[in-house]
């Protein structure tokens, strides 16, 4: 098994530009409450799981550890989640800092995609991305970390 | 992910993309992004390990203080080459009446469980099949292997999806029969390399190629970098 040709392979996949992209101005990390957005397809024991191509989102409770893997892709390493879910989802890391007043806060909610989208992401970029935006807003959420898989 | 920063950002939102494949990274510029050379599945490198992983988030939090768009090598490269292969005692073999690679499955269940206790249920069973239907899975698959009729076999589901679950059946119990924590791609090299069952899945994924089956049902039966 060999990472760099899995990389190599995927990496040819189209991907979407932005020609004029926005940007949010910053501000002190002691000022913000952070949230975690993979695409790793993780879910709570008893929610619903992903299915190929599900441009929907599901919400991981911050209180929580009992998350899955649901991801339908078998091109990437699933025993390093397995052993530590931070590798994916930094929430213990993160709980940390807070308590350091390095961050002012960790968000109550974060959110999991699944990575394996069509080509266009229209829906997730018209539908799914600004749910999701919305409700990390609601939130009070400044800084989004997202992690992909 | 990187589509996502942007969505998010146009909402007010700042936002820190981890990049673990820099081709796309490159070509889709989130505001503010770090290329992690890692492997993939691992975008906060090392399992296990605290301290590299606030390395990780440091560097991703500092790019919160960039004026204007910005993308950054985190220093370090993790290669899945530098992976100590995983070593697991497998069980010998229980009964010369079934397959060895059903009777292996079997075998690891009473490790399966332990592990689920320990680390939880995070790749392991439950997506298509429960894991009272392993060993009828992995049946299904040596009888096409034999040479039944794919659709006639018997597969209780999806066949990717039941590949998965028993994959991640395998891998979960690899948590608690290694003598070391897995390193990249070695609980997925054990598990095709090492096992009867992980053997077993290869040699289908070829027979259905060469039987004319269409490629979304074989070719995701392994990683795609495995011959088919």
């Amino acid at each position: 098994m060999s990472d760099s040709d899995i990389k190599g392979m995927v990496g040819e996949l189209p991907c979407p530009e932005f020609p004029n992209p926005a940007f949010t101005p910053g501000k002190p990390l002691a000022q913000c409450r952070v949230a975690v957005v993979t695409s790793a397809a993780l879910h709570h024991v008893d929610d619903e799981g992903f299915a190929a191509r599900d441009d929907s989102f599901r919400i991981l409770d911050a209180g929580r550890r009992d998350v899955q893997l649901g991801h339908w892709s078998p091109n990437f390493d699933r025993s390093g989640f397995a052993h530590d879910l931070n590798v994916v989802w930094p929430i213990d890391r993160l709980e940390e800092l807070a308590a350091r007043n390095v961050i002012k806060a960790v968000a109550p909610r974060h959110l999991a995609f699944a990575g394996n989208q069509d080509e266009t992401m229209t829906s997730l970029r018209l539908d799914s991305g600004p749910a999701a935006a919305g409700l990390l807003i609601d939130d009070e959420v400044d800084v989004v970390v997202l992690t992909p898989v | 992910m990187s589509t996502l920063a942007h969505i998010f950002e146009q909402q007010g939102l700042i936002t820190l993309t981890i990049g673990t494949v820099r081709p796309h990274i490159e070509k889709v510029r989130p505001p503010r992004g770090l290329v992690c050379d890692f492997p993939l599945g691992r975008p906060l490198g090392k399992p296990g390990d605290a301290q590299f992983q606030h390395d990780v988030l440091a560097r991703l939090l500092a790019l919160t203080a960039a004026e204007g768009p910005v993308l950054e090598d985190y220093p370090v490269t993790l290669a899945d080459a530098e992976a100590a292969p995983l070593v697991c005692a497998l069980p010998p073999r229980f009964s010369n009446n079934i397959h060895p690679a059903v009777d292996e499955a079997e075998g690891i269940k009473g490790a399966y469980e332990r592990a689920v206790a320990q680390y939880g249920n995070r790749i392991g069973v439950g997506r298509e099949i429960d894991v009272g239907q392993i060993p009828d899975a992995i049946s299904a698959f040596v009888h096409i292997v034999e040479g039944a009729d794919w659709r006639q076999a018997g597969i209780p589901g999806n066949p990717m999806r039941v590949a998965q679950d028993v994959r991640g059946y395998y891998q979960t119990a690899a948590l608690v029969l290694a003598d070391h924590s897995p390193g990249a791609w070695a609980g997925e090299n054990w598990f095709y390399q090492h096992t009867e069952t992980g053997k077993l899945m290869l040699e289908l994924r070829s027979v259905l190629k060469a039987a004319g089956a269409p490629q979304s049902l074989w070719f995701y039966l392994s990683p795609g970098d495995r011959p088919a």
